[in-house]
C-alpha cells in the first residue's frame, strides 16, 4: 500500500515545473524561428565561391 | 515496503514561479522594452520582425539578469527598506544564491543568444550594462557614494543605444541623445523619491544625497538637473529622430516638469511634511509620465516617416 500525502508545496512545485517547460518549449521554437530567418535572409546565388547566374559556368582548368 | 513520500527538502516559504520572476525586476523590464523598442524602431534601418522581437526579449532577459544580480547583492538593504522588504529574498522564498545562479546563467544567455539574433556590438554593449549595473552600481557606488544615482543611471539610459545597434550594428549621435535623456532623468527621478520615501535609505545606510549633504542640498540638485535636462530634451526636438510632435510634446512637458522642480526647490521640510510631500510625490509621477511620453513622440516621429510626416521632413 502506498501513501499519498498532497501538500500544497506539490501543487506549487507542479506550478512550478509546468512553467518552466512551457519556457523551454517556447525557447526551443523561437530558435528554431531564428534560424529559419536566418537562413532565408542569406543571399546563396551571391555567395563567395558559388556561381551566380550573371556570372555564367564555373571555370575549371 | 515502497511508499511515494518524498525525501525532498519542505521548505514552507518555497518560491513559485513569480517569485523568481520578481526577482528580474518586471517593472524596470518595462521601461527597459520599452526604450530598446524606440531606439530600433527610431533607427534609420529595417529589422525584421522576428529578429526585432526576439533581440528584445534577450535584451529584457538580460535586464532581469541584472535585476537578480542586483537583489542577491543588495538583499541585506532589501531587508531594511519598507519599500523593498517583500522582495522575495528577504521575504525567505528565494536564498541568495538562486538569486546570484540565476542572474549569472541568465546573463550569459542573454549576452551570447542577443550575439546570434542581431550582433556583436550590441551583445557587447549588453553584457556592458549588465557589468555596469550589476558590479559599478550595485558593488561599488551605491554603498560608496552619493553620486550612486547620478552615475548609476547609466545602466538604465543604454537601451535604446542596444535598441539602435540591434538595427544598425554601429553607434549614432541619436543613440547618445536617447541615452543622455534618461541619464539626465534619473537624479530628479530618484531624488524627489528619497525625499519622501523620509527614513528609507537612512535607515539602511545607503548614501543618498538627502543623507550625505541634506534635503535642501537635494532640493537644489533637482532643480539643477532639471534644467539641464529640459534643455537637453526640447534641443533633441530639432535632430533626426525629434519632429514637431516630439518637440510640442517635449516643450508641455518640460515646462510641467521644471514648475514641480521650482516648488520643490521652494519648499522646507516643514511645508512638505506638512501635506505629506504632496509636491515631491506629484513630481515623482510626473517623471514617469514624463520619460514614457518622450520615447513615445520619438516612437510616433518614426511610425509617422513612411507616410512623408513624421520627423522634420
Amino acid at each position: 500500500m502506498s501513501i499519498r500525502t498532497e501538500h500544497e508545496i506539490h501543487g506549487r512545485r507542479k506550478g512550478r515545473n509546468v512553467g518552466v517547460g512551457i519556457m523551454l518549449a517556447g525557447f526551443v521554437v523561437l530558435i528554431m524561428a531564428l534560424t529559419f530567418v536566418k537562413i532565408t535572409q542569406i543571399d546563396f546565388a551571391n555567395a563567395p565561391g558559388t556561381v551566380g547566374p550573371a556570372s555564367g559556368t564555373e571555370v575549371t582548368d | 515496503m515502497m511508499t511515494d513520500v518524498t525525501n525532498t527538502p519542505v521548505q514552507q516559504n518555497e518560491a513559485e514561479l513569480g517569485d523568481y520572476f520578481a526577482l528580474m525586476k518586471p517593472r524596470v523590464m518595462q521601461l527597459v522594452v520599452f526604450t530598446a523598442v524606440v531606439g530600433m524602431l527610431a533607427a534609420p534601418v529595417s529589422v525584421h520582425p522576428l529578429i526585432g522581437f526576439a533581440s528584445i526579449l534577450f535584451v529584457a532577459i538580460g535586464a532581469g539578469a541584472s535585476g537578480a544580480l542586483n537583489m542577491w547583492w543588495d538583499a541585506d538593504i532589501d531587508a531594511v527598506m519598507r519599500r523593498t522588504s517583500k522582495r522575495p529574498i528577504p521575504a525567505g522564498k528565494v536564498t541568495p544564491g538562486e538569486a546570484m545562479s540565476l542572474g549569472v546563467a541568465l546573463s550569459g544567455l542573454s549576452v551570447m543568444m542577443l550575439a546570434l539574433s542581431a550582433n556583436l556590438l550590441a551583445a557587447f554593449m549588453l553584457a556592458f550594462t549588465i557589468f555596469f549595473y550589476a558590479v559599478v552600481y550595485s558593488m561599488w557606488l551605491k554603498r560608496a557614494t552619493p553620486q550612486n544615482i547620478v552615475i548609476g543611471g547609466a545602466a538604465g539610459a543604454f537601451p535604446p543605444v542596444i535598441g539602435w545597434i540591434i538595427a544598425t550594428g554601429t553607434f549614432s549621435v541619436e543613440a547618445w541623445l536617447m541615452f543622455a535623456l534618461i541619464f539626465m532623468w534619473t537624479p530628479p527621478h530618484f531624488w524627489a523619491l528619497a525625499l519622501f520615501m523620509r527614513s528609507d535609505y537612512d535607515d539602511a545606510n545607503v548614501p543618498m544625497l538627502t543623507v550625505t549633504h541634506g534635503r535642501p542640498a537635494t532640493r537644489r540638485h533637482i532643480i539643477a538637473y532639471t534644467v539641464l535636462l529640459a534643455i537637453l530634451a526640447v534641443g533633441t526636438g530639432f535632430t533626426a529622430i525629434g519632429g514637431p510632435i516630439y518637440l510640442a510634446v517635449a516643450v508641455v512637458l518640460n515646462v510641467l516638469f521644471l514648475m514641480g522642480a521650482w516648488r520643490i526647490w521652494h519648499r522646507d521640510e516643514e511645508d512638505a511634511e506638512e501635506d505629506n510631500y504632496l509636491v515631491e510625490r506629484k513630481f515623482f509621477r510626473l517623471s514617469l509620465y514624463y520619460l514614457f511620453a518622450h520615447f513615445g513622440a520619438i516612437l510616433l516621429e518614426a511610425a509617422l516617416k513612411p507616410w512623408g510626416l513624421g520627423g522634420w521632413s
